[in-house]
């Protein structure tokens, strides 16, 4: 060590979002299909081409579509010859935002295109999610994603820190808000239906979706040319936690508490916060995790209960928050995305816009 | 035939998996009807065991026997069994805490109906009838009313251990290719070939995919290609491939279809391998029923210069 200090980190913003209208099935579209208008919505958004673009980086996973390398297809959605630098994350497009994020904070690049797209109509959705289990003492018993997040439910609602009432609350106001969302797919009043796994009923669980999602990060001065307002990520963290279940306290997530105090969500208070909660019971844990009183308005995109196209969910919270410092309805916004069962991985980025 | 195909697609797959001292121990303790759990450095009891401790990281192996018998920790009905899961009635997805245990495994319990289950309620192990050595020779979980059962005594040491398990798995998909695969796919089934246009660069694609990789626009003008081509570039197959009935050696080659710019792959045949050059000219052979050309063979056309087709290599 030369005990000199570090130089100041550049400061990297959120200059553009753009997202797919989220559907039950995109069928006759190719994944690269339905990903090419968002990737051209988003370089529109602020005038650059493909070309311009310092780093690239995408999240998807071979296990959605049911095929091998599935990611190098939709490369030809962004224009890869002559060759560019580009990475892939078999994870969240929020991963791949966060790998982005280091590059450009290694000055390596000024600008990154990151996108994430999934076609959960492919394959079984809750069956496609036990592979990513355990594959010993799990995987062979084919728990279901809806399974797990109902144990987990089951577990708060014995710690007495919710019912069924209080669920069948967080789905009808995520549906309620997405109605002022276009790109929703489930909105309005949704009804609560029969258990799917009980205590879960289906108003308690996303639909199933297919989408894509794209964000262009600039670093510095080439944020502000970009974006009227951009949104400045003043931190980003990513914390995982046992994969065993009966290791865990379900009813509790401590990687995302110590995710988001590790990004500086609790220096000061945030306005908004976009939760990927897949199911109504994790915004229930998220809330009480990420200290989210409520002063703070969660999900108006309608969260994922409202879309959830697996694998871009996470990158949207991302998008949506920035999105609201864009236009001025927030002023400091959380953005949270989650992988594994029960909220085993989550990623919290706090997002500021320049002082009014 | 519908303008946009698909199919159904299986993937299944046998993972054999390598089995380290302690996971080996566990599983072929329940093949034995013995169920081992390890001690972590600060002394807590893991069911299902790992190997490393979970807090400090540090490589455990003290496996401890705890009772078949335990504690329902959290539950969720299951009204809908789905393939593979462990009952095919409706039943209670359960963590259990086996008496002995600090920590909660997953797996199913049979009971009539949601109403009969809840936190807190005693259930006992329901051994498999034919045990392999996998979460599974534990069928499922049962009432249980009373005190915990009793261990076996086991040391944990078994005269013939598992080393290895074979975790098969098979997921359904149905494959769309979209709309510009699909045109070439339905195009071929009248033995034509389509690619598309960038409205760009004004590459023509072949197959085409839906985007110009240079531009990253949707190509959307379809274009008919071919039949007859010209090889680009080629190499002599030495080694028979398992179950193909093609004799060795043959040539494979890139062929770039009269209107393309981009070459296609295929078997060369009708001319002694030795004599296939670039430049050659080709058009394609169907047979009965096939769904692409079988192979091309030579046009009897005289040779391409090669400066028509160089930026095709």
């Amino acid at each position: 060590m030369t005990g000199e200090e570090a130089p100041t980190p550049r400061d990297v913003a959120v200059v553009a979002f753009a997202q797919t209208e989220h559907r039950r099935s995109t069928e006759e579209s190719s994944e690269v299909e339905m990903l090419m208008p968002v990737l051209h919505e988003v370089l529109a958004r602020t005038g650059l081409k493909a070309a311009d673009i310092g780093f690239t980086c995408s999240g998807s996973s071979d296990y959605l579509a049911g095929r091998a390398f599935s990611f190098t297809l939709a490369l030809d959605g962004v224009g890869a010859w002559p060759p560019i630098s580009e990475s892939h994350v078999e994870a969240d497009g929020a991963w791949a935002l966060y790998e982005a994020w280091t590059k450009l904070l290694t000055t390596d690049a000024d600008t990154a295109l990151v996108y994430s797209y999934g076609t959960s109509s492919s394959g079984s959705i809750r069956d496609v999610l036990t592979r990513q289990l355990d594959p010993y003492y799990l995987a062979p018993l084919w728990p279901d994603a809806v399974a797990l997040a109902a144990l987990q439910a089951q577990a708060l609602v014995d710690a007495g820190d919710t019912d069924e009432t209080a669920l069948a609350a967080v789905g009808a106001r995520s549906r309620a808000d997405a109605t002022a969302n276009p790109h929703a797919q489930l909105t309005g009043n949704v009804p609560q239906g029969d258990y799917v796994v009980r205590p879960l009923r289906t108003g308690d669980c996303p639909p199933v979706s297919d989408g894509a999602a794209a964000v262009i990060l600039a670093a510095g001065e080439r944020a502000r040319e970009l974006c009227e307002r951009p949104a400045w990520i003043r931190g980003i963290d990513h914390r995982i936690e046992a994969h065993a279940l009966g290791v865990r306290d379900l009813t509790d997530s401590p990687s995302a508490r110590l995710a988001a105090e590790h990004a500086g969500a609790f220096e000061r208070p945030v306005d908004t916060a976009e939760l990927h909660a897949p199911f109504s019971s994790q915004e229930v844990i998220l809330r009480k995790a990420l200290r989210l009183d409520g002063s703070v308005r969660v999900n108006p995109s309608g969260g994922a209960l409202a879309a959830n196209p697996v694998m871009a969910a996470g990158l949207i919270r991302i998008g949506e928050a920035a999105a609201r410092i864009h236009s001025g309805e927030s002023d400091r916004a959380l953005a949270h995305a989650t992988s594994g069962p029960c909220l085993q991985q989550n990623l919290v980025a706090v997002l500021e816009g320049d002082p009014r | 035939m519908p303008e946009v195909l698909k199919a159904p697609l299986v993937v299944a797959f046998p993972f054999t998996r390598s089995l380290g001292p302690v996971q080996s121990a566990f599983l072929t303790g329940l093949r034995e009807r013995v169920v081992l759990g390890v001690r972590t450095t600060d002394g807590r009891t893991l069911v299902p065991p790992v190997e490393y401790d979970p807090v400090t990281a540090e490589e455990i192996g003290e496996l401890v026997e705890v009772a078949p018998t335990g504690t329902v920790t959290t539950w969720a009905w299951n009204p809908a069994p789905r393939r593979g899961q462990p009952l095919a009635t409706p039943f209670a997805w359960v963590l259990v805490r086996l008496d002995g245990a600090d920590t909660a495994l997953l797996h199913a319990l049979d009971a009539p109906g949601p109403h009969s289950v809840h936190t807190g309620m005693r259930v006992r192990v329901r051994w498999a009838r034919e045990r392999t050595g996998a979460i599974t020779d534990i069928a499922c979980f049962e009432p249980h009313e009373g005190g915990p059962g009793r261990p076996t005594g086991h040391s944990g040491a078994f005269g013939n251990p598992l080393t290895a398990i074979v975790t098969p798995a098979r997921l359904d998909y149905t494959y769309t290719p979209g709309r510009a695969q699909s045109a070439y796919i339905n195009a071929l089934s009248e033995r034509r070939t389509v690619g598309e246009r960038c409205p760009s660069c004004h590459k023509v694609y072949v197959p085409p995919r839906g985007a110009c990789p240079t531009c990253g626009l949707a190509t959307a003008e379809r274009v008919e290609v071919g039949p007859r081509g010209t090889v680009t570039t080629f190499c002599i197959v030495n080694i028979k491939a398992k179950n193909l009935d093609i004799e060795v050696p043959y040539v494979y080659a890139h062929i770039a279809l009269d209107g393309a710019d981009l070459a296609l792959h295929a078997r060369i045949g009708g001319i002694p391998y030795d004599q296939v050059r670039m430049g050659l000219r080709v058009e394609p052979v169907w047979t009965e029923d096939a769904r692409y050309p079988d192979h091309y063979r030579p046009s009897g056309e005289p040779d391409a210069d090669y400066e028509t087709y160089r930026e095709l290599l």
